[in-house]
C-alpha cells in the first residue's frame, strides 16, 4: 500500500519534460528540414523586399497622393484628407523609411494569413473532422503568448523580417479562419437548397451562394487580421523586424520618450489608415 | 403520368428498415418515437400527378407534406419507395444525373422566398440559368421574360430586401419560371403572406398557369387556397396521405375523420345556402324565342346552355349548345322539342347538398323560388371559387 502511494507521488512529484520534447522536436525539424525550411524563408524574404520595393520606389509624396485617392474611391472624401494629413505627418516625422518597411511586412503577412485561412475556414465549415481539429489548434494559437512562439520562429528562421512574418501570421491567422468558416455556417440554408434545387454543384453553391453571403464576415476577418498584425509590430521588432517596431523598441531601451511616442504615433496613423479603408463600414 | 411516387418512407435518425417494419405492423409516430428515438417525416405515401394538373399537398404543420415535396427532386433523400418524373425513376440516379435531372425538370419556389440578398431582382431571376451554363445574353433575355409574366417588369435593378414580401415572391417565382422547366414545385409559396397579397399572388399564378404549359406541385397549409388553386388534393396527417381527391371527393366524402374535420373547420359551405353562392342569371331565353335568338344569346354570353323562361319569368328547363345547333341544322325552329330538365335547388338549401346535385350534371343549376321563378344559377366552377374567396 505504502509503496503505491509512495509511486503516486513520485508520479505526481517528477516533472513530465513537456519543455524537452518541445525543444527537441524543434530541433529535429531544423536538423533536418534546414533546405525546405531555407526555401520558404527566403520566398517570404522575396515578397517583403518585393512590396518595399515597390512601395519605395516612387517619391513619398506620390505614394500619400495614391493613398488618399484609392481612400477617395473606397470611402469618400473624408477618408481621402484624413489619410492624406495622417501620412504627411509620419513623412514630416522622419518615419517614413520604417512606415514602408512595416507596411510591407504588414502585407507579407496579411496576404499570407487570408491565403491560408479562408481556405481553411471554408473547409473547416464543410468538414466536422478539420472543424474539431482546428478547433483547439485556433484556441491554442490566439491565446499562447505570442513571445513564446519569438523563439523557435527565430531558430526556423533567423533574425529578421521573415521570423517577424511568420510570428505575425501565426498571431493574426485565426479571425480569417473563424470568421470565414462563421460566416458560411450563418448562410441561410433555404438559400443553399434554393441551390441544390436548381441543380447547383459544390462549387457553384461554393461561389454564388456560400461566399457571397460570408462576405461582410469574412470582409470583417480580413480587417481584424490586419489589426492583429499591426499590433504584432512592436514585437517582431525584437527578433529583428525592421520597421516602426525598432524605434519604439529603442526608445524603451533608452528611455527616449519623444521618439517612443513619435514611432508609436506612426503605428497608431497607419493602423488607423488600414481599418478604415478595409472594412468597417461606417 | 408525370410524377408517380410509390410507397414512399422517410425516417429521421432511424435504423430505417427497423422502423418501417414496425409502421407496416401499425404502429403509430408517436409511439415510434418514444419506442426507437426515430421520427417519421412520410408513412407510405403513394401518388400520382398529371400532366398539366395543380396537385396542392395539404396537411398542418408537422404533417411532412414539405419532407413528401422535396422527395420528388430528392432534396430530401426518401428512406424507401420510388419517385418516377417522366419514367425515370429519380432514386436510380447518382449525384451527377440527379443534378442534370434537376435542371432540366425541376423549379422549384420556397415558403420565404429563398432569394439571394447580394443579388438585384435580375440576378436572382437569373440564377438558375447561371447554374445551367446558358450564356449572358440568353440568361438576361429569359429572365426578363420571366420577370414580365410576374409582373416586375422595372424592378430588375432593385435589390430583394426592397420589395415588399408579394413581391419578393414574384421575384422567387420568376426566378422558377426563368428555367422554364416542366414542373413547378411550390413550397407552401404563399404562407408568409398576408391575406390580401394572398389572395392576389393566387390569383397571378392562375392566370399564368393558364399560359404556361406546367405542372405545378403546390404544398399549403390552407384549405381555402387549395380548394382555390388545386385540380386535385392529397390531405396529409402524420406522414401518411390520408386522402386524395377533388374539390367535390374532399368536401363531400371525407374518407375519415382527421379530413371531416379539417374539412368542417376550415369550410363555410355548412353553413353557406345556395342563395349565398348563386349567380344572378346573366341571360336567358323566353318561351317565344326561336332557336336562332338562343344561339346568338349563347355565343354573346358564351354559355354553353341557357335557362328557358316562361309568362311571368317561370322557369321552364334548359336548352343546351349542341341541341340548339342540332335543331339548326335540321331546319326547325321551335325550342320546346329540346328544352330539358335538369336537379333543382331551393334558395336555403345548404351547399353540403348543393355538391352532390352539382357533381352529377354538366350544366348550371337553377335556384328558383317558391313560385317557381328563377332567382339565380348555380355554376360548378363558380362554387368552389366562391366558397374558397372571401366573397361570401
Amino acid at each position: 500500500m505504502v509503496i503505491i502511494i509512495n509511486s503516486i507521488i513520485e508520479l505526481l512529484t517528477t516533472k513530465i519534460p513537456l519543455g524537452n520534447w518541445v525543444e527537441n522536436l524543434v530541433n529535429f525539424l531544423i536538423n533536418n528540414f534546414s533546405g525546405p525550411l531555407n526555401n520558404f524563408s527566403s520566398f517570404i524574404e522575396f515578397i517583403v523586399n518585393g512590396i518595399e520595393s515597390i512601395l519605395a520606389f516612387p517619391h513619398p509624396l506620390v505614394l500619400i497622393a495614391i493613398f488618399a485617392v484609392a481612400a477617395w474611391k473606397l470611402k469618400g472624401k473624408n477618408m481621402a484628407i484624413f489619410v492624406a494629413l495622417g501620412l504627411s505627418l509620419v513623412l514630416n516625422l522622419g518615419m517614413w523609411e520604417p512606415l514602408v518597411i512595416t507596411l510591407a511586412s504588414i502585407i507579407t503577412s496579411v496576404l499570407i494569413a487570408l491565403f491560408i485561412g479562408i481556405p481553411i475556414g471554408i473547409i473547416k465549415a464543410h468538414n466536422k473532422v478539420v472543424d474539431l481539429i482546428t478547433r483547439p489548434i485556433l484556441d491554442f494559437m490566439q491565446t499562447i503568448p505570442p513571445f513564446v512562439y519569438l523563439i523557435p520562429a527565430l531558430m526556423f528562421f533567423g533574425l529578421g523580417n521573415v521570423s517577424g512574418v511568420i510570428a505575425t501570421v501565426v498571431f493574426a491567422i485565426a479571425p480569417p479562419i473563424r470568421l470565414t468558416y462563421l460566416g458560411i455556417k450563418q448562410v441561410d440554408e433555404e438559400l443553399e437548397e434554393a441551390g441544390h434545387a436548381f441543380g447547383a454543384n459544390w462549387w457553384q453553391i461554393l461561389l454564388k451562394i456560400e461566399l457571397p453571403g460570408a462576405m461582410p464576415s469574412i470582409m470583417m476577418g480580413i480587417n481584424q487580421c490586419i489589426m492583429l498584425s499591426l499590433s504584432m509590430v512592436v514585437i517582431a521588432a525584437m527578433i529583428g523586424a525592421g520597421g516602426l517596431g525598432k524605434p519604439v523598441l529603442r526608445s524603451l531601451n533608452v528611455v527616449d520618450i519623444g521618439l517612443g511616442f513619435e514611432a508609436g504615433l506612426g503605428v497608431v496613423i497607419i493602423a488607423m489608415v488600414l481599418d478604415r479603408m478595409f472594412g468597417r463600414d461606417s | 403520368m408525370k410524377i408517380k411516387a410509390k410507397n414512399l418512407y422517410k425516417i429521421f435518425n432511424g435504423n430505417d428498415q427497423e422502423e418501417i417494419e414496425l409502421l407496416k405492423d401499425g404502429m403509430s409516430k408517436d409511439d415510434i418515437l418514444g419506442k426507437t428515438g426515430a421520427t417519421v417525416g412520410i408513412n407510405n405515401a403513394s401518388f400520382e400527378v398529371e400532366e398539366g394538373e395543380i396537385f396542392v399537398i395539404m396537411g398542418l404543420s408537422g404533417s411532412g407534406k414539405s419532407t413528401l415535396l422535396r422527395c420528388i427532386n430528392r432534396l430530401v433523400e426518401p428512406t424507401s419507395g420510388s419517385v418516377e418524373v417522366d419514367g425515370t425513376d429519380v432514386m436510380d440516379l447518382n449525384k451527377e444525373e440527379l443534378r442534370e435531372f434537376r435542371k432540366e425538370k425541376f423549379g422549384m419556389v420556397f415558403q420565404h422566398f429563398a432569394l439571394f440578398p447580394y443579388r438585384t431582382v435580375l440576378e436572382n431571376a437569373e440564377f438558375g440559368l447561371e447554374i445551367e451554363g446558358v450564356d449572358k445574353e440568353t440568361r438576361k433575355e429569359k429572365a426578363m421574360t420571366a420577370l414580365k409574366q410576374v409582373g416586375l417588369e422595372g424592378y430588375e435593378d432593385q435589390m430583394p430586401d426592397q420589395l415588399s414580401g408579394g413581391m419578393q415572391q414574384r421575384v422567387g417565382l420568376a426566378r422558377a419560371l426563368a428555367v422554364d422547366t416542366d414542373i413547378l414545385l411550390m413550397d407552401e409559396p404563399f404562407s408568409a403572406l398576408d391575406p390580401l397579397i394572398k389572395k392576389d399572388m393566387q390569383d397571378k399564378l392562375l392566370e399564368l398557369y393558364e399560359h404556361i404549359d406546367k405542372t405545378i406541385v403546390f404544398i399549403t397549409h390552407d384549405l381555402d387556397e387549395a380548394l382555390k388553386l388545386g385540380d386535385r388534393i392529397a390531405i396529409m396527417k402524420d406522414g401518411e396521405i390520408v386522402q386524395v381527391g377533388n374539390h367535390e371527393e374532399i368536401l363531400t366524402n371525407a374518407e375519415n375523420d382527421y379530413v371531416a374535420e379539417f374539412v368542417q373547420d376550415v369550410n363555410r359551405s355548412r353553413v353557406l345556402t345556395a342563395e349565398d353562392i348563386m349567380d344572378k342569371p346573366e341571360a336567358v331565353l323566353y318561351k317565344q324565342d326561336g332557336l336562332r335568338t338562343a344561339l346568338h344569346k349563347m355565343r354573346r354570353n358564351e354559355l354553353g346552355s341557357i335557362f328557358v323562361l316562361g309568362e311571368n319569368r317561370e322557369y321552364r328547363g334548359i336548352v343546351t349548345i349542341e341541341d340548339v345547333v342540332e335543331s339548326i341544322n335540321k331546319d326547325k325552329e321551335n325550342l320546346d322539342d329540346i328544352i330539358k330538365e335538369v336537379p333543382l335547388a331551393e334558395p336555403d338549401e345548404s351547399v353540403n347538398d348543393l355538391f352532390s346535385k352539382i357533381a352529377d350534371i354538366d350544366t348550371p343549376l337553377p335556384v328558383l323560388d317558391k313560385n317557381n321563378k328563377l332567382k339565380g344559377v348555380i355554376v360548378k366552377t363558380h362554387v368552389v371559387a366562391n366558397l374558397a374567396s372571401e366573397k361570401v
